[in-house]
């Protein structure tokens, strides 16, 4: 099943991506430098969803203590943090022709590198916890704090920053252009649920060996444990 | 509501017999301010100009080893499961151990602010303002701060963990503290800081009213 997402969402995005290269028409003010849009803005939609889903999937394991919510928790940070991290090298890409810098401390941009670092942290947190019930609940903890922060993050950038400029991206899209937009929002959608899936399913099986490990079989595989 | 008092006289206790360590923190916040001018050149009008920032900068360092020195103690002998097992609710732990903190962090800003003075020539129109300021963004520091405190003591490479996990989250005190504590120092011409101290007492009361309610999690066996 995942791996008919994974390839729904590829082929998705490559026709998205064809009809936002080659048939699309070009924008009035930015020229061709606006198709990155196409792969932008369906990051953007998408990596807010992950974080949704973790920040859901943390709520379902405090509640329901059931590590398949953990294990997909896990899942959808790291779905999230790969789309904000993209989402932040493809913002610099069309700042830099656009607005002539490669950072702005635009409201949206800023909260997007917040998030990233936020989240991050969370998977670092993972790492560096051994007992898997302490690593879950602290995880989660963690994700529902830093879910809950964004939109303060948010507005108090918005306020830091509104003296020196307005948000300059249309909220408008006229319709020629929404066809690749869709599409392309729907490949990114479909390939992090495939990868979503996979890896939340990867996360389950290593925490089953974590729990239940493999007896040694013999004595050497003892010996090799000990010397490790 | 006993049990929180308990906390926090034992908390209160612990900071009294502890009183080097404020006092270590305090010189580490000051040594930053000192570097901080270094790194800034010795421009005397761009220095009284970027003071509330540099302030604040050099508290959200100094915060981290506060926090993390408030858990350090509990690691020792189990002292915090031990208390678990007290009728008391982890809540009540919880908020004994933030309200202390806050204290701690508040007097750490308050103490470093006449050096700020002293280095960067900066300006005290409204001492009691700038106290409350002070006293509003060492509350959003402590709340997350103590939470992750809780955690990150018990993990593996704790010293990284914990900025690492609380800095990002803070950012909103560093932007609404700083904004604040420049309009006090520069003047407020326009009536803006106001906005900013009631973003500040959002951030509070949505974090002190969240990790409470997390705690219990984070220290449950």
């Amino acid at each position: 099943m995942p791996y008919a997402f994974l390839a729904l969402g590829g082929v998705l995005l490559l026709a998205g991506s064809y009809i936002g290269l080659f048939v699309a028409p070009e924008e009035r003010y930015m020229g061709d430098v606006y198709r990155i849009m196409y792969v932008h803005v369906p990051t953007a939609w998408n990596a807010l969803l992950a974080f949704t889903t973790a920040f859901v999937c943390a709520l379902a394991f405090l509640w329901k203590h059931d590590f398949r919510w953990d294990a997909r928790h896990e899942a959808a940070v790291e779905g999230g943090v790969v789309l904000s991290g993209l989402l932040c090298i493809q913002g610099a890409i069309w700042a830099k022709p656009t607005w002539g810098v490669y950072w702005d401390w635009d409201p949206r941009l800023t909260t997007t590198a917040v998030m990233f670092f936020a989240f991050i942290g969370i998977l670092a947190l993972r790492r560096f916890v051994d007992d898997p019930v302490k690593r879950a609940s602290w995880s989660a903890v963690s994700t529902i704090i830093a879910y809950v922060d964004v939109p303060i993050v948010y507005f108090s950038v918005r306020w830091w920053n509104s003296l020196h400029q307005m948000q300059s991206s249309p909220e408008t899209v006229s319709a020629p252009f929404i066809i690749p937009l869709r599409t392309n929002a729907f490949g990114v959608l479909f390939l992090l649920i495939g990868l979503i899936t996979l890896r939340a399913r990867l996360a389950l099986l290593r925490l089953e060996n974590e729990l239940a490990p493999p007896l040694p079989a013999s004595r050497t595989a003892l010996s090799a444990e000990g010397s490790r | 509501m006993n049990g929180l008092l308990a906390a926090l006289r034992k908390e209160l206790l612990l900071q009294q017999r502890g009183a080097a360590q404020l006092f270590a923190v305090l010189v580490f916040g000051a040594t930053a301010l000192l570097l901080f001018s270094f790194a800034v050149g010795p421009n005397a009008e761009l220095l009284r100009r970027i003071a509330p920032g540099l302030l604040w900068l050099a508290l959200l360092l100094s915060s981290t080893l506060t926090l993390a020195e408030s858990f350090q103690s509990e690691m020792e002998m189990k002292a915090l499961e031990g208390q678990l097992l007290l009728p008391a609710s982890p809540a009540a732990l919880y908020y004994g151990k933030a309200l202390s903190n806050w204290l701690q962090l508040t007097l750490l800003g308050v103490l470093l602010v006449p050096l700020m003075v002293a280095l960067y020539d900066a300006s005290l129109p409204r001492p009691l303002a700038l106290l409350g300021v002070i006293a509003l963004g060492a509350a959003g520091l402590s709340a997350p701060g103590t939470l992750y405190a809780a955690m990150t003591q018990q993990a593996r490479s704790r010293q990284t963990l914990l900025p690492l996990l609380l800095f990002p989250l803070v950012v909103p005190v560093l932007i609404a503290a700083v904004k604040a504590t420049a309009l006090l120092m520069h003047g407020d011409p326009m009536g803006q800081l106001r906005p900013w101290v009631q973003l500040l007492g959002a951030f509070d009361a949505i974090h002190w009213s969240l990790c409470g309610l997390l705690f219990g999690r984070v220290v449950e066996d």
